[in-house]
């Protein structure tokens, strides 16, 4: 089955009785035990819920994992993969992620005794190099939140696996769509649902993909332990988005191309980062690992008084934190996303106080287009 | 005492059951819709770059999450509270929010097998250490602390055996010690009935799974405290793990609790009575319900309580496997995890909520094999009665 068709044709209402066309939401606590000291296919829905699993199937069969798992948010899910972990271990990540991870990495785990290590992954040989005997995770974005950086997930993959170390990769602005990290080699792939899975700015969302039965039962374990599963009827609206992931995408990329080229073209704007232009210096592994360059893009305009500017002066383009959704968004990451990410870290990542991330939606091209071209002729 | 409690600051105080009520109407104005929205978004459209009108992404804060929050923090008697997406990740933020690798943790003995398991097999990876003491037994308490012991975590009643714990002494005794703080896990009563902050405790956690929500229809946890510094840090490590309840199961919660002190009423009295008929029943060997004269703890449930509750355990005259066979004979008597919901519900603890703990150790707490938890509902009393009756004559044809 190809992708588009996978997307609406499975099965989402096993065993109910009257073969409804949309996944029933099982909204409740408890279930019936069918012996007084034993237990059916489901409890408790802190443990296991009809709704979510046939969500978690989903994700699983589009990623092409044994078995998926979804968090209450993307969150939610890191926190639970750094729990695979132990008091003594290491988080060996690249310099480039999410806020959310980095303030993760930086207040929480050090305090259950766990350290992070940052490295520039863009070089493989370097995470090769870096990996040390206290080393049991290596964390990745590709393309890299904010600066779409492209790093190269198989040869990464494979030099942590020849020393036995995991791999986690936060795959939010692909989508199974258009990357799929297991394939590549990855251990785990992170989604934050509340992007592109869901899609349309209504669900807080996460998920963990594995391909290998003993890290899903570890990672099942502590689902159920530390209680953060996504509740029934935001995994209902997450089932509900994902039958338009395609349609989604391909408008959303087809535009972002358009405004990347738009951009690289505009003499007020000194960089475009967008791994779908051929100039971009991750374009050729981008393409060998993924299916395009995605509709998240950032762009530099000379100084942080304009990038304000921009992004409050555009119509369509809504100052908001997150992307992937079917609305256009526009952020100044130093100072929403990544606001979180300490000053020193920012400063020693590169992460320009002027840089401005779009994440492109499903608006007419042309409009997002003069929508950005009147903002810039404010500058 | 008094209960009455201002809904806002400003804001004149009002009983628990209006308060249960109208604790968030100061939110209402802008449709005059009589129920609160459900903010289904992930996200919320700043002003301009880093002005928000309070919100910015649904997993710091959430307008619908808030507004049950104010609602338990009305109850709770406190300034704020803090929702989360179960009872578990409540508990769970908490220890990763307030310990750190090498801290010490005493927990009652007898507690609810998901905490055990979250100490036994997730926390203690993390060099968090732990000791189960019978909290109950104050000098036993004072003994447990060491120099590293950050927090006493109480469970009062206990599950499922009932067992109490005096919280103004524990409270006293943390106190006593640097750095020593008392949280109670106090689902079985919620605060209505027993609130732990006025005896002392620093944080009140709930499962609103259970009576707050009242419906089986949400997964959910809180806490509360008065220490404003310790929630915002609590707010702040929720923020970074992701445990925020989601907006519809925070609006369905916001539905139950408006009914929590008429459902906590019904439930503590068909309680009683159940109670007492099952004590006189030939067939029924012991009860544990503190409402009962025979309860050796009926004492401290009178001093610290308002009223005995909805839960009561039970052992019958007779073998695991016919005690097993009665269970499922029940027709009103629902088995199933969980509790506090309109239905009744009955459980087997030692093959459920406490499968994880070691036989000798369950035998040890009065966690018999054979022990039958009862989570008492809305049902007619007279039809629960009428239920069981029928049910011992199934298994043991009538009367011994």
């Amino acid at each position: 089955m190809k992708f588009a068709t996978k997307l609406v044709h499975y099965d989402v209402s096993p065993k109910d009785p009257y073969s409804p066309m949309s996944t029933p939401i099982y909204q409740t606590a408890t279930f019936e035990q069918e012996h007084a000291d034993s237990f059916g296919e489901y409890d408790y829905t802190r443990s296991g819920n009809p709704t979510r699993r046939v969500l978690e199937d989903q994700i699983a069969a589009l990623e092409g994992g044994c078995r998926a798992f979804c968090f209450t948010s993307g969150m939610a899910a890191i926190s639970n993969v750094t729990h695979l972990l132990q008091a003594g271990d290491e988080i060996l990540a690249d310099w480039d992620l999410y806020g959310g991870a980095t303030r993760l990495f930086g207040e929480v785990m050090p305090r259950a005794g766990v350290t992070v290590r940052y490295v520039d992954a863009s070089d493989p040989e370097r995470v090769a190099e870096a990996i040390s005997a206290a080393t049991k995770m290596v964390y990745l974005e590709s393309p890299t939140n904010p600066l779409l950086r492209i790093l190269d997930l198989e040869a990464i993959a494979k030099a942590a696996k020849a020393r036995g170390v995991l791999v986690c990769v936060d795959s939010s602005t692909m989508s199974p769509y258009l990357q799929n990290p297991l394939a590549l080699g990855a251990d785990i792939v992170m989604h934050s649902a509340t992007k592109f899975l869901s899609g349309h700015s209504d669900v807080m969302g996460g998920a963990l993909v594995v391909k290998d039965e003993e890290l899903a039962r570890r990672i099942y374990f502590l689902q159920n332990a530390e209680g953060n599963a996504l509740s029934p009827f935001d995994c209902y609206l997450v089932l509900r988005g994902m039958k338009t992931l395609k349609l989604r995408m391909d408008a959303q990329q087809a535009n972002a191309v358009r405004i990347a080229a738009y951009l690289a073209g505009h003499a007020k704007v000194s960089a475009v980062h967008y791994p779908g232009l051929a100039t971009h210096p991750g374009y050729g592994v981008q393409m060998r690992q993924a299916r395009g360059g995605g509709s998240v893009l950032s762009f530099s305009v000379g100084s942080p008084e304009a990038a304000k500017t921009i992004a409050e002066k555009t119509a369509l383009f809504k100052i908001a934190v997150s992307f992937g959704s079917v609305n256009s968004t526009i952020s100044v990451p130093v100072k929403m996303s990544h606001a979180s990410t300490p000053l020193a870290l920012k400063e020693a990542r590169g992460i320009p106080a002027e840089l401005i991330r779009l994440s492109v939606g499903i608006e007419d091209g042309d409009e997002l287009i003069a929508d950005l071209a009147a903002a810039l002729e404010l500058i | 005492m008094s209960d009455r409690v201002p809904a806002t600051p400003e804001g004149p105080a009002f009983q628990p059951s209006t308060l249960v009520i109208h604790s968030n109407r100061v939110y209402e104005s802008q449709s005059n819709s009589i129920l609160f929205p459900v903010h289904q978004t992930a996200t919320y459209i700043h002003e301009s770059v880093g002005v928000t009108k309070g919100y910015g992404y649904s997993r710091g804060a959430n307008p619908t999450v808030n507004a049950l929050e104010q609602s338990i923090a009305a109850i709770e008697g406190s300034a704020q509270a803090l929702c989360f997406r179960s009872g578990m990740a409540a508990i769970s933020t908490l220890c990763f929010g307030l310990l750190k690798a090498g801290d010490h943790v005493i927990l009652s003995e007898v507690i609810y097998g998901g905490t055990t398991r979250l100490f036994e097999q997730v926390l203690t990876h993390f060099d968090v250490e732990y000791d189960f003491i019978d909290t109950a037994d104050l000098e036993a308490v004072e003994r447990g602390i060491k120099p590293n012991t950050r927090l006493i975590f109480a469970e009062t009643p206990a599950n499922p055996t009932l067992r109490l714990s005096d919280v103004k002494a524990l409270a006293e005794i943390a106190h006593r010690h640097e750095n020593v703080l008392l949280g109670v896990d106090n689902t079985f009563l919620t605060p209505l009935l027993q609130n732990c902050l006025n005896l002392g405790a620093d944080i009140s956690m709930l499962s609103t799974t259970k009576y707050i929500d009242g419906h089986n229809a949400t997964i959910g946890g809180s806490l509360a405290s008065h220490d404003v510094e310790m929630m915002e840090r609590l707010r702040f490590v929720r923020k970074i793990i992701g445990t925020i309840q989601a907006p519809q199961d925070a609006w369905l919660t916001i539905q139950g609790i408006k009914t929590l002190p008429a459902r906590l009423a019904m439930h503590c009295s068909h309680a009683g009575q159940i109670a007492e008929w099952l004590e006189k029943h030939p067939r029924v060997a012991k009860v544990y319900y503190p409402g009962l004269q025979s309860f050796p703890q009926r004492p401290l449930a009178v001093k610290q309580q308002k009223a005995f509750g909805g839960m009561l355990s039970f052992e019958l005259d007779a073998t695991t496997e016919q005690s097993l066979r009665f269970m499922k004979a029940l027709k009103l008597c629902t088995c199933a995890e969980s509790l506090g919901s309109v239905e009744t519900l009955i459980t087997n603890p030692a093959t459920a909520s406490h499968c994880d703990l070691t036989v000798e150790l369950r035998e040890r707490l009065g966690i018999s094999d054979r022990l039958i938890r009862l989570s008492v509902g809305l049902e007619s009393p007279i039809d629960l009665i009428a239920d069981f009756e029928q049910a011992f004559e199934v298994i043991f044809g009538g009367a011994k």
